[in-house]
């Protein structure tokens, strides 16, 4: 998650999300992408994030946040209630990421779902030719340190969505500084999905 | 006025619902007339969109803030309320009054009943937190404000910020629910009868006739001393208090050898001095009654658009984080604006009271963006 590579995925989501859509951000950090959102697209935007010094951070932009574990699920949002549930960085870092992809697509039209690869080709080489756990810009943590507590490639998440039958309604490969065209789950860093039941 | 400090502040007294035009209580019965004494800091400005009302706990009182007369002690949430601070005076109207049936000016138990000319005692009716928050609605409309900026409170001083939800939604912008609960759980109400039954098995307390007589001082320190036990954590009385002895050895009596039992005789003692042991009854009983649970906070029916900051402690024991995430479910369902933020504090219950900074920060953005949203409407 280098910072390059952040600005790329917030600019894929803000492309995404149309204007005055409602919006619930599960892991939402520090706020940064949800006044992203609430400035460009006038979103209707709330969060969930579990790190309370990140809490004061989204109180202070004056976003709506609640303290909790996104794991713990999403019990008191009705069916559809929000435009776009987004999920980004923060699937690879829940303990039940089937649960709660499915609770987001509950209480979601539509998903979005951003992840580093772990098959991007650095994290390959890293672990190929020097036998060791890949830390890269998008992953940049120690094995004893990560957030991180799964690892998955683009392919992975296709091979996922075709099996649970979720339709990819978009998909955005992205490297260190531009977007990737071929090869994405070789080349790209990150990738970023929008998709539905 | 800079420098950190409000200066000397009078408590005023509000005087309604006289004969024949008493207010009808929760219980059925009528209650007539009702002062209520109140504080208030800061400036109402010219649209008086900027008026904050500040609920007490149980054993509070109208002074949250500055300083009486001779007093060495400001307010009981001075370090909130004040130029600069989270309730900052220098942009809000700060109101804050004494519930009803309790002992600190407001009309209670042991106020003159102007039928006997005698204190009421038992005679006073059972008050609810409904009705505390009726009374404060008069005084709101005395006072001219048509819609407060916010409601805020700690332990009870929540609750009734969560009745005015329920009772005036449209009269509020905002509300701020510290270690509070939308209802008592059994072990809360648990918790309120053994008080309660401390003050009554006190042969002073005399069916709550004992105006101008010996008090239940007694009965009143050891619920005081409950109360005490249950506002703090295991983690903070160790640190408070760990095993420390008051003296060097043992006693071998049943004096108070350690310090936490020193602490809690103190505490009790210094109660009675101050608080009536019948608004003790009245308060406890109306915070038991207290349910807002399920459709009772917003009804399904009812279109309201509000902000809420709910704030919850870790360590808090009697009034557990669960309690503050179910109002925020509750008001997720109902498809209000709310932040919720669970503040890793050792201090339990009396966290709300210690943990100033984490609050600051919460409340002062909190408010400063609803009150941009005031503008803007």
């Amino acid at each position: 998650m280098g910072i390059k590579n952040r600005r790329l995925d917030y600019d894929a989501i803000t492309g995404i999300v149309e204007a005055g859509s409602r919006v619930l951000d599960l892991g939402c950090g520090n706020g940064e992408l949800m006044l992203l959102l609430e400035k460009k697209k006038k979103a209707r935007i709330q969060g969930i994030e579990l790190d309370e010094k990140a809490i004061y951070e989204c109180v202070e932009k004056g976003l709506s946040v609640f303290h909790s574990d996104i794991d713990s699920g999403l019990s008191e949002y009705p069916d559809k209630s929000f435009d776009y549930v987004i999920l980004n960085q923060s699937m690879q870092q829940v303990k039940k990421a089937d649960f709660v992809l499915n609770e987001a697509m509950r209480v979601g039209k539509k998903v979005i779902v951003g992840f580093p690869n772990f098959a991007s080709l650095k994290a390959r080489f890293m672990l190929f030719f020097r036998g060791k756990a890949p830390i890269t810009q998008s992953l940049p943590y120690h094995w004893y340190d990560t957030p991180n507590l799964r690892f998955l490639s683009i392919s992975d998440f296709k091979g996922y969505c075709a099996s649970k039958g979720i339709k990819i309604l978009k998909s955005y490969y992205l490297g260190r500084r531009f977007a990737v065209r071929f090869w994405p789950n070789l080349l790209a860093m990150d990738a970023v999905f929008v998709i539905t039941v | 006025m800079k420098g950190k400090n409000l200066g000397i502040i009078k408590t005023q007294y509000f005087t309604f619902a006289e004969h024949p035009h008493e207010v009808r209580l929760e219980s059925g019965k009528s209650l007539g007339p009702i002062t209520l004494a109140y504080e208030t800091y800061g400036e109402l400005n010219d649209d008086r969109s900027n008026a904050i009302l500040v609920e007490h706990a149980l054993s509070g009182d109208a002074h949250a803030a500055g300083f009486h007369e001779g007093d060495k002690d400001p307010g009981w949430w001075d370090s909130m309320v004040g130029p600069g601070k989270a309730l900052d005076t220098e942009k809000y109207f700060v109101i804050c009054s004494n519930v009803i049936g309790g002992c600190k000016g407001s009309t209670g138990p042991s106020s003159i009943n102007p039928k006997t000319g005698k204190p009421y005692g038992p005679d006073f009716p059972i008050i609810t937190i409904a009705d505390m928050v009726k009374a404060q609605k008069y005084l709101i409309d005395h006072l001219g404000i048509k819609k407060l900026l916010c409601v805020i409170g700690g332990s009870m001083g929540g609750m009734q910020a969560l009745q005015w939800v329920a009772s005036y939604p449209d009269s509020i912008r905002s509300a701020v629910p510290i270690a509070t609960a939308l209802k008592h759980s059994p072990q809360q109400i648990a918790f309120g009868e053994v008080g309660r039954q401390a003050v009554m098995a006190d042969p002073d307390w005399n069916k709550g006739n004992y105006y101008g007589l010996q008090k239940p001082e007694k009965g009143l320190a050891v619920a005081r001393m409950i109360g005490h036990i249950t506002y703090m954590s295991d983690k903070s009385m160790e640190e408070k208090f760990s095993r420390r002895l008051k003296g060097k050895n043992y006693s071998f009596e049943f004096t108070a050898d350690f310090e936490v039992e020193g602490y809690l005789r103190y505490r009790g003692d210094s109660f009675v001095k101050r608080f009536d042991a019948n608004s003790y009854l009245y308060v406890t009983k109306a915070m038991d009654y207290c349910d807002l649970s399920g459709d009772k906070l917003i009804p399904k029916t009812k279109h309201v658009h509000l902000r809420f900051l709910v704030v919850s402690f870790k360590s808090d024991w009697l009034y557990p984080s669960y309690q503050s995430q179910d109002i925020v479910r509750q008001l997720k369902i109902r498809g209000q604006d709310a932040t919720y933020c669970e503040i890793k504090s050792t201090y339990g219950h009396d966290a709300f009271l210690l943990e100033i900074d984490e609050e600051t920060h919460l409340i002062k953005h909190f408010l400063r963006k609803t009150l941009q949203g005031a503008g803007d409407q």
